[in-house]
């Protein structure tokens, strides 16, 4: 059961990583890994930003 | 033990997968069931996954695990980011599974099921698969470089400056026929139309969601879409019904034509967020939604595929499109068999992200595999159709004739008997006026996908799982059409920048707006061309978009040949080599046919003078007479630019040809531009979590 349970978080947490929907909390995670004094950017600044990138170059094909 | 028991289980695989090929290839009956199909794909892709993809890991390439990816070095939390695999393999099968292999499948069916079939198999297997994966290798060992940056740093700037013009006239070419696709989907359907077009205003509504109402709340606002998307299938059947309603969506070819290309240029200057960036959330979730279904449907249904194995059709004389198996099969079926698209992707995002070399077989051979997969699920789509159904809606009026009795007549007198009360009922099950002479794939593939779903989930919701269908095609087409035109207009800024480095400047509303413009009329005019063309235009544009694809991957394969070589290991580069000189004999056998067959559905010089002949004589009817001087015009600028792909694959080759031979007779080569060895210091527990 607990088996299941885990296997399901897994696969939670993979959706969100893949679409994106945890960029937010790992931006955080990596800002704080470094030791940054300044404050981290807001959630909606971080997005803006992050989704610029994300289509920044070839990322569709045919 | 372990051991003999895992020889007997591939061995068993190697048996099924034997049997299941040769099951398709020498059936000659009514029909054969679609799990054949199925069996050999899996089989196949097995096999070659478990023995030559491992085999090219460890002696061709020797992928080191031991070695720090350029995400570990460079690791900068933006681009360069170590990612678990699932994570890389999730975006890079999003990024390279398009719209292609579910249209190429379906137009190489009027061949008979069995020779597309086995391409993409072959294909697949021993080429495309082995481009991505080789690609991806290459780039990773050189920090993330793109293909056309390898080409000059291995090769030289001729090889570079082949492989970025090659790229940008093959966007131009790909949204030309994609935006063909979609117009032929929705012309004369205010359903389809609505629906199509109430995927604008949605994924506006995701962005805005997104952006500003839950800042980065990507699934919430997806599902939210998604929802929306559905809804939008049924108003479209409500609006079908509603007088006034229906007239505003139900239109001309010519009229959508515009309107996709008004639609592209507004995608093309509106900021990321509020369209491309949302429509590409729905998309990816509606095609793997959509894919995973067809897939289940088709192992719980097992439908029967009623295309015969071969058809008369491989002499040349086919109605969908004109050219004789070899070596149209080949240009017909790009995605889904090789690609060289994708050696954009496996050169761009993908080795930036990798964790690890170790990696490199599962997401580049891997990914690619899977999108075959594909290509089969869509060749299964199109061929459980009765023939005669799948060439009334596939045929242009201009072959078969435009009244619906001369059509069936036509066909019927093929040997594929079809009659105009099937094709009235069938139109009217979908929830369309007519399904004649709907070119271009989408709507043949949605009345199969349809009856597919249908026979699983419930008959009496026929149009609605047609319409669901044709949405679920038109909403990633756009989204190619968005990001194309986007990639384009980039590309076109990076090159005027070297002339006016203000043009340069991405964000600079003129230029902007300049290169857009540019863009959206270089797809628009080949895109209006093919809706004035009485022939359907899907003939002219779909084998042009072949070899220009196919160009692009000898581009890739030629460079893993060269590096191959200068890497010494001559003894290994017949793994692209070959692949290469196939697509180097395919790509150039059919540009010759294509530039010099007196047959007017091939050769596109022989078609102008014809045209060019009747226009003289006056024996046009009158409403050919007005378009003759563009399609003339234009049957003679593709022969010019099929000369041009072949020429720009040649001069590569040769390029190619002659650093190796230099390298082989000790003369100095360019360096190898890989980077140097550093030991991983990744715990890799912790990424691969």
């Amino acid at each position: 059961m607990a088996g299941i349970r885990t296997r399901l978080q897994q696969a939670w947490q993979l959706l969100r990583r893949l679409s994106g929907d945890d960029a937010y909390e790992r931006y955080l995670r990596l800002y704080a890994r470094h030791g940054h004094t300044a404050a981290p950017l807001s959630r909606e600044a971080f997005f803006r930003a992050w989704q610029e990138e994300q289509w920044d170059g070839v990322k569709r094909c045919c | 033990m372990n051991k003999t028991l895992s020889s007997l289980v591939w061995l068993s695989i190697a048996v099924i997968g034997a049997g299941a090929v040769g099951g398709i290839a020498l059936h000659r009956g009514e029909s054969i069931n679609a799990l054949w199909f199925i069996a050999a794909a899996v089989c196949v892709f097995a096999i070659a996954y478990r023995f030559y993809a491992a085999w090219i890991a460890a002696k061709v390439l020797v992928v080191d695990p031991s070695r720090a990816t350029p995400a570990e070095r460079l690791d900068n939390g933006r681009d360069y980011v170590p990612t678990n695999k699932w994570v890389v393999f999730g975006h890079h099968f999003a990024a390279i599974a398009g719209p292609g292999p579910l249209v190429g499948p379906t137009l190489a069916a009027q061949f008979g099921y069995l020779p597309g079939t086995l391409w993409i198999l072959v294909g697949a297997v021993l080429g495309g698969a082995v481009q991505d994966m080789v690609t991806l290798f290459l780039s990773t060992r050189r920090n993330g470089r793109s293909l056309g940056q390898m080409a000059r740093d291995e090769l030289g700037p001729i090889g570079g400056a082949a492989a970025l013009i090659g790229t940008f006239i093959i966007m131009v070419i790909l949204i030309a026929v994609l935006g063909l696709v979609v117009v032929n989907a929705m012309k004369h359907s205010p359903w389809a139309t609505s629906t199509v077009a109430a995927t604008i205003p949605i994924a506006m509504i995701v962005g805005l969601y997104m952006r500003h109402f839950r800042p980065g709340r990507v699934l919430e606002a997806s599902v939210l879409g998604v929802a929306l998307l559905l809804f939008s299938v049924f108003a479209g059947g409500w609006i079908d019904h509603h007088a006034s309603l229906r007239v505003i969506f139900d239109q001309e070819g010519l009229t959508l034509a515009w309107w996709v290309m008004a639609y592209g240029f507004a995608a093309a200057i509106m900021p990321v967020w509020l369209l491309l960036a949302p429509r590409d959330y729905l998309s990816t979730f509606m095609k793997v939604g959509t894919i995973s279904l067809l897939a289940i449907a088709i192992i719980l249904l097992q439908p029967e595929v009623k295309m015969p194995a071969l058809t008369q059709f491989i002499d040349g004389s086919g109605p969908i499109f004109g050219g004789t198996l070899f070596p149209f099969v080949f240009i017909t079926i790009a995605c889904g068999a090789i690609s060289g698209f994708h050696a954009l992707i496996a050169s761009g995002t993908s080795p930036k992200l990798l964790a690890n070399e170790g990696d490199i077989r599962m997401i580049g051979y891997g990914a690619m595999l899977l999108e075959s997969f594909v290509a089969i699920m869509a060749m299964i789509a199109a061929t459980v159709l009765d023939p005669g159904v799948f060439f009334a809606i596939n045929s242009s009026a201009g072959v078969v004739g435009k009244e619906a009795a001369d059509a069936v007549a036509t066909i019927s007198a093929w040997g594929f008997p079809v009659t105009v009360e099937q094709m009235e009922s069938l139109a009217r099950d979908m929830g369309e006026s007519t399904l004649f002479a709907r070119t271009g794939g989408a709507p043949s593939l949605a009345v199969g996908m349809a009856s597919i779903f249908g026979s699983a989930f419930g008959q009496s919701m026929l149009a609605l799982w047609y319409h669901f269908a044709i949405m679920f095609e038109a909403i990633f087409i756009l989204t190619t059409l968005d990001a194309g035109t986007r990639v384009g207009r980039f590309m076109l800024q990076d090159m005027l920048g070297n002339i006016w480095p203000k043009m340069g400047q991405t964000s600079w509303y003129p230029s902007v707006l300049l290169t857009s413009a540019i863009v959206v009329s270089g797809w628009g005019y080949f895109l209006y061309i093919g809706v004035i063309d009485p022939n359907g235009g899907v003939n002219i544009l779909w084998p042009l978009f072949g070899i220009s694809n196919q160009m692009l991957a000898a581009i890739a394969l030629s460079v893993g040949t060269g590096i191959l070589i200068k890497s010494g290991r001559l003894k290994y580069a017949w793994v692209t080599g070959l692949p290469l000189a196939w697509l180097v004999l395919i790509t150039s056998a059919a540009a010759w046919e294509k530039i010099t067959s007196p047959d007017i559905r091939v050769g596109f010089l022989a078609a102008a003078n014809d045209m060019a002949d009747k226009l003289a004589a006056g024996v046009l009817p009158p409403e050919k007479v007005a378009v003759a001087p563009q399609l003339i015009l234009n049957q003679q600028l593709d022969a010019a630019l099929t000369l041009f792909f072949v020429a720009v694959l040649w001069i590569v080759i040769l390029d190619m040809l002659r650093v190796s031979y230099r390298y082989l007779a000790g003369k100095p080569v360019r360096p190898l531009s890989e980077t140097p060895h550093t030991m991983t210091q990744l715990d890799q527990a912790w990424v691969r979590h």
